[in-house]
């Protein structure tokens, strides 16, 4: 195989890798813009995930099962916001036990409905998001760079690819050219004045938090509903951590958001596809390391040596109005 | 800033509020139980004789506890300083990679009682290593530590894998793990306790470290409530402002915290690679890291409430398994939702119940609530 196919083969595969990252971090980016710190990310996909893939098994149809992971996701979201937002809880322990229950009453409830060791039956290809062929796509495939590139890394992918990569410009204007994006924006930093002005605090949180309820459901869809063709137990596998790593890489800003999830998902292919090769130079780097390195990262950028990672001055804290 | 909410009697605060919190938390776990068609109480009485029916039973459940009482107190450590260490997993993972290391190098040379010390030691060393980091981060460079403590995590995941299935795997094992420690390397087990009070076991892997962990529980408490560095780490805690005012090194008090929580979490691995599997494996740390805070929220981060919600998820981790055995629909993930949502009762909807409660007191008798509130601060 020569070297352009496989560099296509490789940004086609962390098209894929990146998607719930992308839907996740989204998610991570409302809540935590409205000042509502969410680590829950992970628990509520692997909800989202166990819903979507529980709902389209028993009706066969892949937009109940949509219709499932959403609502589920919501109402844990919902649960997160009635502990921080109304209760003022400590968001970090709240989303710590999002994650727990999530992890599970997954797998109890899932052993318990279908007995097949955790996991959900395999949906047919009704009950999944199928390949969608952009016009064109198989006449243009002999074309040299140009057909590979579109046939292959542009069609064949998902609705929910095409949709994840659609909210990033989507989520840019909701933040930055809407009335709700500003105001989101100004209770996550300074929740006081947008009290002052009339505005409820506590409901614009809420909708902050359905937002992110609605993303990690769709990123739970396609994990059990796009890439595999049903739920399997503990299959966000980490994804909700590496999520809100990106957020945090891409500074709490929608469209480098997308190209830090990108980045981790085309690390994941990487590791996938260079698996025990060695590498000219380096010579042959472990697995473990390429898993760590969107982590390591992380790390690095907090720690300020890249660039700063100023998070929403009103993020964690909760909102007690003055009598 | 003012607080939130009003206080109530000591007595109503620090025992009827956790109570009422944790019996919603099972009332909920109940419901999950009926929900997968199962009778919740018969549940609950298999899952309490399974742990403390026979003397079997209790040693297991002591020495799933020892493990959590380590992380339970790692938690609480950071909690008194206002930082939330969520990194306890990891320190752990990290701290059983010292003990292995003491544990290989001397087991054929020293008796247990001379490696344990060293082993203490090593795991302590190791554990607070992991936490310095993010412990550095946080001091000097403002870095959230929850953020960098889960990350921290995973990288020791990554890394323990690598030096289990590259480095420290003897030649010629399929399984990734260390060789077998030899006598030198392992801990006596302390089943001839509970044999002395009339109980049988017949072999349990409850061991030394369950006596340890008791002692680290004590001097927690000395640290925090009898000591000059307690008291700047609460003042921290409770007060950034006030504690940079009287002078304190911010800097200093979080990175030594830090270190302290990071060592107790590392020293959880004691018990179970040294006391039980006598090797280093992938994944011994099961989520004793994470059970940790469930066990110092529900503790209030005093030795005093640690030991027993430790020995109560104790109960739940070695009930649950007899649990999963009569109903197996009932696996031991229960206890991840149970965990959960003790988390979320008892963490994060702490202050649920409490307008209602002082809604209640004030009706009896309203100067035990108001008048009460300014001593009630010291506690």
């Amino acid at each position: 195989m020569d070297l352009f196919s496989t560099l296509v083969l490789l940004l086609d595969s962390t098209v894929r890798l990146s998607v719930p990252l992308l839907f996740a971090a989204l998610a991570g980016l409302y809540s935590e813009r409205s000042g509502v710190f969410d680590i829950g990310l992970e628990g509520k996909m692997l909800a989202g995930a166990f819903a979507a893939g529980a709902a389209a098994a028993v009706s066969g149809s892949a937009w109940v099962g949509l219709m499932a992971a959403v609502l589920v996701s919501s109402f844990m979201a919902l649960v997160h916001g009635f502990a921080s937002i109304t209760h003022r809880g400590n968001q970090i322990v709240s989303g710590v036990a999002i994650n727990f229950i999530a992890a599970g009453s997954t797998i109890i409830l899932g052993q318990a409905w279908f007995s097949q060791g955790g996991r959900t039956p395999l949906v047919g290809s009704d009950g999944r998001f199928g390949a969608i062929h952009l016009p064109f796509a198989d006449a243009l495939r002999g074309v040299p760079v140009v057909g590979p590139l579109y046939s292959q890394l542009l069609s064949g992918h998902s609705l929910l690819v095409y949709l994840a990569f659609l909210l990033v410009p989507f989520t840019w204007w909701v933040l930055f050219r809407t009335r709700f994006g500003l105001r989101l924006r100004a209770v996550g930093e300074n929740p006081a004045a947008v009290d002052t002005a009339g505005i409820s605090v506590q409901w614009l949180r809420y909708r902050a938090v359905i937002c992110t309820g609605v993303l990690t459901g769709l990123a739970g869809t396609y994990l059990a509903l796009a890439q595999n063709a049903g739920f399997v137990k503990d299959m966000t596998a980490g994804r909700g951590f590496i999520a809100l790593a990106a957020l945090i890489f891409a500074k709490w800003r929608p469209v480098p958001v997308m190209f830090a999830c990108l980045l981790f998902g085309f690390l994941d292919a990487l590791s996938i596809r260079i698996q025990g090769t060695p590498l000219p130079l380096i010579g042959r780097v472990p697995v473990q390391f390429m898993q760590a390195l969107p982590y390591i990262l992380t790390v690095v950028l907090l720690a300020g040596f890249i660039g700063r990672a100023i998070p929403p001055r009103a993020g964690g804290v909760p909102y007690v109005k003055e009598r | 800033m003012s607080t939130p909410y009003a206080k109530l009697p000591a007595w109503a605060d620090y025992g009827l509020i956790p109570l009422i919190n944790l019996l919603v938390a099972f009332v909920v776990a109940g419901l999950v139980v009926l929900l997968i068609g199962e009778n919740p109480l018969r549940a609950a009485v298999i899952l309490v004789d399974g742990a403390i029916g026979r003397g079997q039973a209790i040693a297991y459940t002591l020495y799933y506890a020892t493990s959590f009482i380590f992380t339970g107190l790692a938690v609480a450590v950071a909690f008194h300083c206002s930082l939330f260490n969520i990194g306890g997993e990891g320190q752990a993972y990290i701290g059983g990679l010292g003990v292995a290391l003491v544990c290989l190098t001397f087991d054929s040379v020293l008796p247990w009682w001379l490696t344990f010390p060293l082993a203490i030691a090593g795991a302590a060393l190791f554990g607070a290593a992991w936490a310095f980091i993010p412990a550095y981060f946080q001091a000097k460079r403002g870095s959230h530590i929850v953020i960098t403590t889960i990350m921290f995590n995973f990288i020791a995941a990554s890394l323990m894998v690598y030096l289990l299935v590259e480095v420290l795997k003897p030649a010629g094992s399929q399984a990734p793990q260390t060789r077998t420690f030899l006598e030198g390397g392992q801990l006596p087990k302390l089943n001839w306790m509970l044999e002395a009070v009339g109980l049988t076991v017949r072999s349990a892997p409850l061991n030394v470290s369950f006596l340890l962990a008791l002692v680290a529980a004590f001097l927690v408490w000395v640290l925090i409530w009898r000591t000059r560095l307690g008291y700047e780490i609460r003042m921290r805690g409770h007060s950034p402002k006030a504690a940079r005012y009287a002078g304190v090194s911010e800097v200093r008090v979080i990175i030594v915290t830090m270190l302290i929580s990071g060592a107790l979490a590392g020293m959880m691995a004691l018990n179970p690679v040294m006391g039980d599997q006598n090797r280093l494996q992938i994944d011994f740390v099961t989520g004793a890291g994470f059970v940790g805070i469930a066990v110092a929220l529900m503790g209030r981060s005093h030795p005093a409430g640690i030991v027993p919600a430790a020995i109560l998820f104790g109960m739940l981790y070695q009930g649950g398994a007899e649990l999963a055995f009569e109903m197996p629909g009932i696996s031991r993930d229960m206890i991840v939702i149970i965990q959960g949502l003790v988390i979320l009762f008892a963490g994060a909807l702490e202050h649920m119940f409490r307008p209602s409660l002082q809604a209640l007191f004030a009706s009896f008798s309203p100067r035990a609530v108001g008048a009460e509130a300014k001593q009630g601060e010291s506690a």
